[in-house]
């Protein structure tokens, strides 16, 4: 299966799901080649800022090179802009940053959490404005190898288990779940399937995004 | 299906066997020509089997054993029928579901069909489950060199405890007894949801017993027909209708549920 | 150095970047384990490793205006990746262009022919541009790179030198210019419901229902395509838009397990914690 896909090589998954006022975005730690695994302590998931977060699955020399790429855009924007990237902002960077490698692309696939300010008029946070009383709404979206940009309401996932995880998704999420709720639901759906597949798994980590910080889990999982 | 991209997907077939775009026009490989080694290019060899989708799921409980698939009938992107049962009753406990080829599961249930006759006629009594699996096993592996296309899940309840089993086999006819099982073209995405629910493996800070409580037969029904509806949401190749054969010691029960049909 | 050396400046001139070819043909050839990348495919397809939209997509032209439609299934191999994706995209305020095909480049392709086009509407100074310039700019773009942007279009609008006018554009860059159209991998079955229901002078309502109907039939028969149904109704010399997102739920899940499935907290066995959080700094300003 994993055979000739350069996004399979290395193994690994991202998934992300978006709760009430608040998003996850969870991945595993294996890293290996084809059917050897060489570490358990990958690291997949990028915190842009305290709002936004990136995770890469695929080839694994493209997702760090596309992590340290994402990263220097975005110091750049923040130098030249003084505030960080709002989520759409960042996914519209990262959707050209591969569809410019049309023909000779990087083997990654994009996932990206973060909470999106309500109000349109108001930036997002940089420090010095930061508000309390803001509303914050979920943003989830995925992207494939080429850039092609999907915006869900409910989960975005990516990586060599990706069917299963849509089943257990599908099944398990809800609308309206809170941060504990929201985690119980993200880490049972990929626990289920990293079980079903020996590409990934290795341990797992979830973050939750919520307005007032980020809660890091890292979970207990098969280790084989 | 790793095929690489060609504009079949949106051109009348006309246009997808044209030559490839950097090919110069009218070229004709020299016959001595060595044989192209890239996969896209070499002509599509025929082949004796064909997929034609489909889901099937086996479970079991303390008192019964549900099997389950959906009717979608489907050859890549189109599909000639919606309503091909992928479920045959194999005796009044035992209930076979296979998805994979369309022609072989008919020419596999025909053939388990008349050998199960045959058994009845020998030994005056109908083959029990543990049996009934074995004779399909035994039936693969007599084509263990062309295999019969088809990918099996057994369902029934033992004759002497009335407790459910199902097994799982491979096109060649290695099994495996289980409490819960599925295949076919929604394999990868039901699978998971089954587990979760029924094994609890992944729910380690619950003590072992408490992890996988029974569930009754309303309740795996439920679950079936939430799998069942996921896999439709995700499966191009599932849909239509789903069939439920409910086995318990009052007989086996049939139900059919609508699914999505896109 | 000529335009064409974007690629080595890491592509801030424009058009793509070639960076990664080589490295790419050898791992590809290394993973085949065919270590000779000399022997591999000079213009790899990674496309099938992507997300593509199966799709039916379609257009009736009618007396006031054109009607588009599309399904909204995108798919990954057998996989339905999204459930709602948006197939019609926007060129102009007066055209629409529905896109089967590569995912990303039916996104990329509209949205850079649509900013082409709002530049040469400011340069030109007019409130419209007419929908041949978009059909050229579009072919132009699409012939230049020999079908493997593969993007199949279908594009409708309306402006005051033509009326109402309707084209497919094919992946490679050739145009027709019809009263009725249909792309995809839906295509067949979208045509069988025009090719028996089309007539000369349809009504705006009945061109509506007629779109409606050829993409149901898509959606329906077409694995392809599936979920709802999005209509874009261009008219009124271009000046009015309806654009119907959702116009038809066609599809939906039949079922959903009525007790949900609960996951009490604490399920999931967590071997460390840690709570980062934010502190807001604020600016203290004092009058004193």
């Amino acid at each position: 299966m994993s055979g000739s896909n350069p996004l399979h090589y290395n193994g690994g998954v991202v998934l992300s799901m978006a709760g009430d006022n608040c998003v996850s975005i969870a991945s595993d730690h294996r890293f290996g080649m084809s059917q050897l695994t060489l570490a358990c302590d990958a690291q997949r998931i990028e915190p842009l800022h305290d709002r936004l977060c990136v995770g890469l699955a695929g080839l694994a020399t493209d997702c760090t090179t596309l992590a340290e790429r994402f990263r220097y855009k975005h110091n750049m924007y923040r130098l030249r802009e003084k505030r960080v990237m709002r989520p759409r902002t960042f996914a519209a960077v990262a959707s050209s940053t591969l569809y410019e490698k049309r023909f000779a692309p990087y083997f990654t696939e994009v996932v990206i959490a973060g909470l999106e300010l309500e109000e349109d008029g108001k930036r997002g946070t940089s420090g010095a404005d930061a508000m309390t009383d803001a509303v914050y709404r979920p943003y989830v979206c995925s992207m494939d190898l080429l850039g092609a940009l999907m915006v869900t309401d409910n989960f975005a996932l990516a990586g060599t288990c990706a069917e299963s995880l849509y089943g257990t998704c599908e099944t398990f999420w809800q609308p309206g779940l809170d941060p504990d709720a929201l985690f119980e639901v993200t880490a049972q759906s990929l626990l289920a399937a990293l079980d079903r597949d020996c590409m990934s798994g290795w341990g797992a980590v979830v973050h939750v995004l919520t307005p007032e910080g980020i809660t890091t889990r890292e979970l207990e999982a098969r280790m084989d | 299906m790793d095929r690489p991209l060609s504009h079949s997907s949106f051109l009348p077939p006309l246009f997808s066997s044209a030559p490839h775009p950097l090919s110069p026009p009218h070229s004709v490989p020299h016959p001595s020509a060595a044989p192209s080694v890239n996969a896209a290019e070499r002509p599509a060899r025929w082949s004796p089997y064909q997929d034609n989708g489909g889901t099937v799921v086996a479970l079991a409980g303390r008192d019964y054993a549900i099997v389950a698939a959906d009717t979608r009938f489907s050859v890549s992107f189109s599909i000639p029928t919606r309503e091909f049962t992928k479920i045959t009753q194999l005796t009044d406990r035992v209930v076979l579901a296979s998805a994979g080829m369309g022609a072989d599961r008919q020419y596999l249930h025909k053939m388990l069909h008349t050998r199960l006759a045959m058994y009845r006629h020998q030994h005056q009594r109908d083959m029990s489950l543990p049996a009934a699996a074995q004779m399909l096993s035994n039936t693969l592996y007599s084509r263990r060199f062309f295999p019969i296309y088809a990918f099996n899940v057994l369902g029934g309840i033992d004759s002497a405890t009335g407790e459910g089993f199902v097994y799982g086999y491979d096109a060649i006819g290695s099994h495996e007894q289980l409490k819960v099982v599925c295949s076919g073209s929604g394999q990868a995405i039901v699978q998971p949801v089954l587990d979760q629910q029924f094994s609890g493996r992944q729910r380690y800070s619950v003590p072992d017993a408490e992890r996988a409580p029974s569930l009754t037969l309303e309740q795996a029904t439920a679950l079936v027909r939430d799998a069942f509806a996921s896999a439709t949401e995700r499966d191009i190749h599932t849909g239509d209708a789903l069939e439920m054969w409910q086995i318990t010691a009052a007989g086996v029960r049939q139900t059919r549920y609508e699914l999505r049909k896109d | 150095m000529s335009s064409s050396s974007s690629s080595s400046k890491g592509g801030n001139g424009g058009g793509f970047n070639f960076d990664h070819h080589l490295r790419n043909q050898w791992i590809t050839a290394c993973l085949q384990g065919n270590a000779d990348a000399s022997t591999t495919d000079p213009v790899p397809n990674y496309a099938r490793h992507a997300r593509k939209t199966g799709t039916t997509i379609a257009g009736v032209q009618y007396v006031g205006g054109v009607v588009l439609g599309a399904d909204t299934r995108a798919t990954e191999d057998t996989v339905v990746a999204d459930k709602n994706c948006e197939k019609i995209h926007y060129l102009a305020s007066n055209m629409y262009c529905c896109g089967a095909g590569t995912a990303a480049d039916t996104e990329a392709t509209t949205r850079l022919i649509a900013s082409q086009l709002e530049l040469h509407r400011q340069a030109v100074g007019r409130a419209r541009v007419p929908v041949v310039a978009a059909v050229n700019m579009l072919k132009r773009h699409l012939f230049r790179y020999q079908g493997y942007v593969s993007a199949a279009l279908v594009l409708g609008g309306v402006d005051e030198w033509h009326g109402p006018s309707l084209y497919t554009i094919y992946p490679h860059g050739s145009v027709d210019q019809l009263p009725y159209v249909s792309m995809g991998s839906g295509s067949l079955a979208a045509m069988a419901v025009f090719e028996a229901g089309w007539r000369e002078q349809l009504s705006e309502a009945d061109a509506r229902q007629l779109v409606y109907e050829a993409i149901t039939a898509g959606i329906e028969n077409d694995l392809g395509s599936g979920s709802n149904v999005d209509l874009c109704v261009i008219k009124d010399g271009g000046r009015t838009v309806e654009y119907l997102r959702g116009y038809a739920q066609e599809q939906v899940r039949t079922y959903r397990k009525p007790d949900g499935y609960a996951f009490p907290k604490g399920t999931t066995a967590v071997l460390a914690e840690d709570f980062r959080k934010y502190v807001q700094v604020r600016k203290v300003v004092s009058d004193l």
